[in-house]
């Protein structure tokens, strides 16, 4: 089975951890056909282990398909899981019948990645800011508009802007409100789902700068999912790479740059543009395979160059953590990191 | 400039019937059901008699001007009724889903199935004739185009970030509907409800017509085309001029649902480029 | 490569209508592609890169429109040609494939069908024989299994898949000149480097020029020969792309290339604060006075702000459109 890959050291307090998923999966039935067709079995996500320290970035990385949004939603209590535990907060998350809703929501909170459909067009941005706190009991006037004029100086607008509705404002000014937002019920866990993706490329810097100087005045703790790995590795203190539902490859932001263990991590790495020179990009061969239709044993092997026929069968590897912390699921990984060495040491020498 | 066109004339021909509604007792030159003198039978319109006499003697024109309440106030207070069932129903079965909106889906596939004058044709039977039966026939009879689009539009709606924020910050299911779901929707709703009170002006016309509507002598425009049906050729103006403020009355309503949609359509709203 | 350029732009101008005027949604827009060329045109939304394209294969529509300038195409000019005649040119000499090739393709029409369609309307080929080189085309693009995939309707495809096809119908007719909008924008990053290589492979082997237009300056440095990059309407910079992106002259320049975390940065010199470019992009009715860049540009002083810089020509090449450039 999964084996909880980076449990808090022994001696070390448990209530480090501000967040941790235990083996979640959540698995969506799909309609058979009118006949009765046998009923399909998506496998979003499929046994994902996790840990959040305090005021620690964990960066999320994977492509479409691959399950990082739908731990997210399943971390806000969106998603019933079929199978594990979240703990946040001390707090165990389920589905959002539960009565529990209202805490959950102090503790974790999202940026979403589109700053104009993620803002209700007819409400001001104080209404927007004002509301939550109302739902959450607070019920002074004078402390209402206190938080919210310093909530807005937090994220780089003037208090005076709050009468103004969304499409007054730019998209990097919208993005902003949506982290105001976010952070008004003083959460201690924010969600980044793509929070700069769709934001002007001259305005990516400002939210970035924005988000790690929110994280740290505030003492927040974030998951970044992104698709941008240089985004991923400016921002985050360790990250985690899944594919297809699983989690193929976790550990320290060094590690996962500078040494990626698993194929695939070095296949995302190594698709991405060299601005300085017209080398082709190395190309990985095929799509995502269906998730309904998952191959046989490692979920990449059909892509990965590396693949023997150990690695097509089943069992598929499992997540294995090296004493450093470094967990990768591969069954070849050390032999790869030895062949890839000596052929750059051949490169170099020859 | 087509758009304004529509709004401005639509909404100035609603305007008017409303005013002549209000100003009813300043406008109509005699009381429309006190002052019949049957000297006066089937004066054709003149100066005096501007829109002509009935067969009791009573003047058309203050009958019309009368009749304007009735048909308003059945117009807009039915499609009220209509449109409240309409978005309770559909916005809460497009926001919750599951068997719930099966239920709403097969109550407005059934309201769909019935042609809606016969149901309230029917529910008339059962009440018996009067303002009140024809409100309460009118109002539940004609949701079935709102409770359409309101789950439509809350459907769509449900996925967007704002909602799905709201839920996250906490928000109960009821406030996010009037908050969230509820104030974006709105547009097509309005052109939905103008469109509405038009139409049920001319369901008060029909049931007026064949006798279930308000109770004669006091005017309405349905019932005074119906009184007039057996005249139409010896006294052609008994049925024309209610006639036409029925048809000026809806024509303005669905001119002005028209301009409204214009208007109220995101899409038509000067966009980012 | 001298003699005539394959396309040459010539201070193109693009009005658009807000209904309460016009405005010029870009000009001054000056750049040329030789035969077999790549050349990138980079810039946020909003700067006029993807409106120019629209332009050079004739489909700018209402409320858009070319207000000057000339574009010639092997030497002709063909911004005023006939409507027949520019879609003969189009699908024939020049292509374009999309950002979502969802919506570029027909929904209702296998791929198969639509590949086809290029042979028999600009190539006069007979149906039958069409289907054929459908499988052909679709069988260079990568595709497995291309004879059934031909009976593919485009939802049943992957979105890599999609743009394949995409560029199948782009390249059906042998342009010489493809223009590529956003093309994998939508696509994740593996299926990113498919598509692109897939293109610059293709295109190379057949001396096909590519247009390539993106929001992304380092996917198009590391695509193109020659970068232009825009900023609110008007080219900034245009060079050789490895010279923009490790000496970038033109302050916006300098401000993307350095605002951008780039993988490996942080290993080699810590978190550094990024560096940002203030302010927000000016809207198309709203640009500004003088250099467009001004009211966000550190350097900007006087002269800035009342008048438009010229093109400075540079002796190795290329050009830079600022006040400050010695």
């Amino acid at each position: 089975m999964h084996e909880p890959h980076d449990m808090p050291g022994e001696g070390r307090p448990d209530d480090d951890l501000i967040l941790s998923v235990r083996d979640l999966a959540v698995h969506f039935p799909l309609g058979g056909g009118l006949l009765g067709g046998g009923k399909r079995l998506l496998r979003a996500v499929d046994g994902v282990d996790l840990s959040l320290k305090r005021g620690e970035c964990l960066g999320l990385v994977g492509e479409s398909g691959s399950g990082k949004s739908t731990v997210a939603l399943s971390i806000l209590g969106l998603l019933a899981p079929t199978r594990g535990r979240i703990t946040v907060d001390g707090q165990v998350v389920t589905s959002r019948q539960s009565g529990d809703r209202k805490a959950l929501a102090r503790t974790v909170q999202i940026v979403f990645q589109d700053p104009y459909a993620s803002l209700n067009p007819r409400q001001t941005v104080r209404r927007t800011l004002e509301d939550p706190l109302r739902v959450h009991g607070v019920t002074a006037k004078s402390e209402i508009a206190d938080r919210v004029a310093a909530m807005l100086r937090h994220v780089g607008l003037r208090p005076e802007q709050a009468d103004r509705y969304p499409h007054e404002f730019s998209g990097g000014q919208r993005q902003r409100i949506g982290i105001a937002r976010a952070l008004i019920l003083n959460p201690k866990i924010v969600i980044c789902d793509e929070p700069v993706s769709a934001l002007d490329v001259s305005i990516r810097a400002q939210i970035i700068n924005l988000l790690l100087e929110l994280k740290d005045t505030l003492g927040l703790s974030y998951i970044m999912i992104s698709h941008d790995l240089g985004v991923v590795e400016h921002m985050s203190d360790r990250v985690a790479v899944m594919y297809l539902g699983r989690i193929v490859e976790n550990g320290d932001w060094r590690e996962i740059f500078e040494r990626p263990a698993h194929p695939y991590t070095r296949a995302l790495i190594a698709a991405i543009p060299d601005p300085l020179h017209h080398a082709p990009l190395a190309t990985t061969g095929g799509d995502l395979p269906n998730p309904l239709n998952p191959p046989n044993g490692c979920a990449f092997s059909p892509r990965c160059r590396f693949t023997v026929d150990v690695c097509r069968s089943e069992p598929g590897p499992v997540l294995e953590t090296r004493a450093d912390g470094h967990a990768v699921r591969c069954w070849r990984s050390e032999e790869i990191a030895g062949r890839l060495a000596a052929a750059a040491d051949w490169d170099v020498n020859s | 400039m087509k758009l304004r066109a529509n709004l401005v004339i639509g909404g100035s021909l609603f305007a008017l019937a409303i005013l002549v509604g209000l100003l009813a007792p300043w406008l109509a030159h005699t009381d429309p059901v006190m002052d019949a003198n049957l000297m006066n039978a089937e004066e054709p319109p003149s100066w005096t008699w501007w829109f002509g006499t009935d067969d009791q003697g009573r003047d058309i024109y203050s009958r019309v001007v009368y009749g304007a309440r009735v048909s308003l106030t059945v117009g807009i207070i039915s499609q009220l009724i209509n449109s409240v069932i309409g978005v309770a129903l559909g916005l809460s079965a497009g926001y919750f889903g599951g068997w719930w909106d099966d239920v709403v889906n097969a109550l407005t596939n059934l309201m769909l199935a019935i042609p809606s004058l016969i149901f309230a044709l029917a529910i008339m039977a059962v009440l018996g004739p009067g303002l009140t039966s024809l409100l309460i026939a009118l109002g539940l009879t004609n949701w079935s185009f709102t409770c359409r689009i309101a789950r439509a539009s809350a459907l769509s709606l449900r996925s967007q970030g704002y909602v799905q924020a709201a839920t996250v910050l906490g928000y109960g299911d009821l406030r996010i509907m009037i908050t969230q779901l509820l104030p974006n929707m709105l547009g097509p709703l309005i052109v939905i409800g103008t469109l509405g009170m038009g139409s049920a002006v001319l369901s008060e016309a029909a049931l007026s017509f064949l006798g279930l509507g308000v109770r004669p002598p006091f005017p309405s425009w349905g019932s005074m085309l119906s009184e007039a049906r057996e005249q139409i050729t010896t006294a052609p103006w008994l049925s024309i001029f209610p006639g036409l403020a029925i048809f000026l009355t809806v024509l303005g309503l669905n001119l002005l649902g028209d301009g409204l949609r214009d208007i109220l359509d995101p899409q038509s709203r000067s966009r980012r480029t | 490569m001298t003699g005539t350029p394959l396309l040459e732009v010539e201070d193109l101008k693009l009005d658009l209508d807000t209904g309460s005027g016009r405005v010029a949604a870009a000009e001054g827009v000056s750049f040329r592609i030789d035969r077999g060329e790549t050349f990138g045109l980079v810039g946020e939304s909003g700067c006029g890169k993807s409106i120019t394209a629209l332009a050079l294969i004739g489909l700018l529509r209402h409320p858009l429109s070319i207000g000057g300038g000339v574009i010639r195409f092997e030497g002709r000019e063909i911004q005023h040609l006939s409507a027949a005649r520019q879609r003969d040119l189009r699908g024939n000499r020049i292509a374009m494939i999309f950002q979502e090739p969802m919506t570029a393709l027909n929904p209702v029409s296998p791929v198969g069908r639509q590949i086809a369609e290029m042979f028999v309307l600009h190539k006069g080929k007979s149906w039958r024989e069409a289907d054929r080189l459908a499988v052909e085309a679709l069988a260079n693009v990568r595709v497995p299994a291309p004879e059934r995939r031909v009976k593919d309707y485009p939802h049943q495809l992957s979105g890599g898949m999609r743009q394949r096809v995409m560029i199948a119908i782009a390249l059906a007719c042998g342009p010489d000149l493809l223009i590529a909008d956003e093309p994998t924008t939508a696509l994740d990053v593996t299926v990113q480097a498919e598509i692109i290589e897939l293109m610059r492979n293709l295109c190379a082997e057949r001396g096909t020029a590519i247009l390539m237009i993106s929001h992304d300056l380092g996917l198009v440095a590391n695509v193109c020969r020659r970068v232009a990059v825009m900023y609110a309407g008007r080219i900034v910079e245009e060079r050789g792309s490895a010279d923009i992106f490790r000496a970038p002259l033109h302050p916006y320049t300098q401000g993307l290339v350095a605002s951008l975390p780039r993988l490996g940065s942080r290993a080699a010199l810590g978190r550094a604060r990024l560096q940002e470019i203030a302010g927000v992009v000016p809207a198309i009715t709203h640009f500004p006075d003088g250099c467009r860049f001004n009211p966000r540009c550190a350097q900007a002083t006087e002269i800035c702000r009342t008048a438009a810089p010229d093109v400075d020509l540079l002796e190795a090449g290329g050009l830079v459109r600022c006040h400050h450039h010695a």
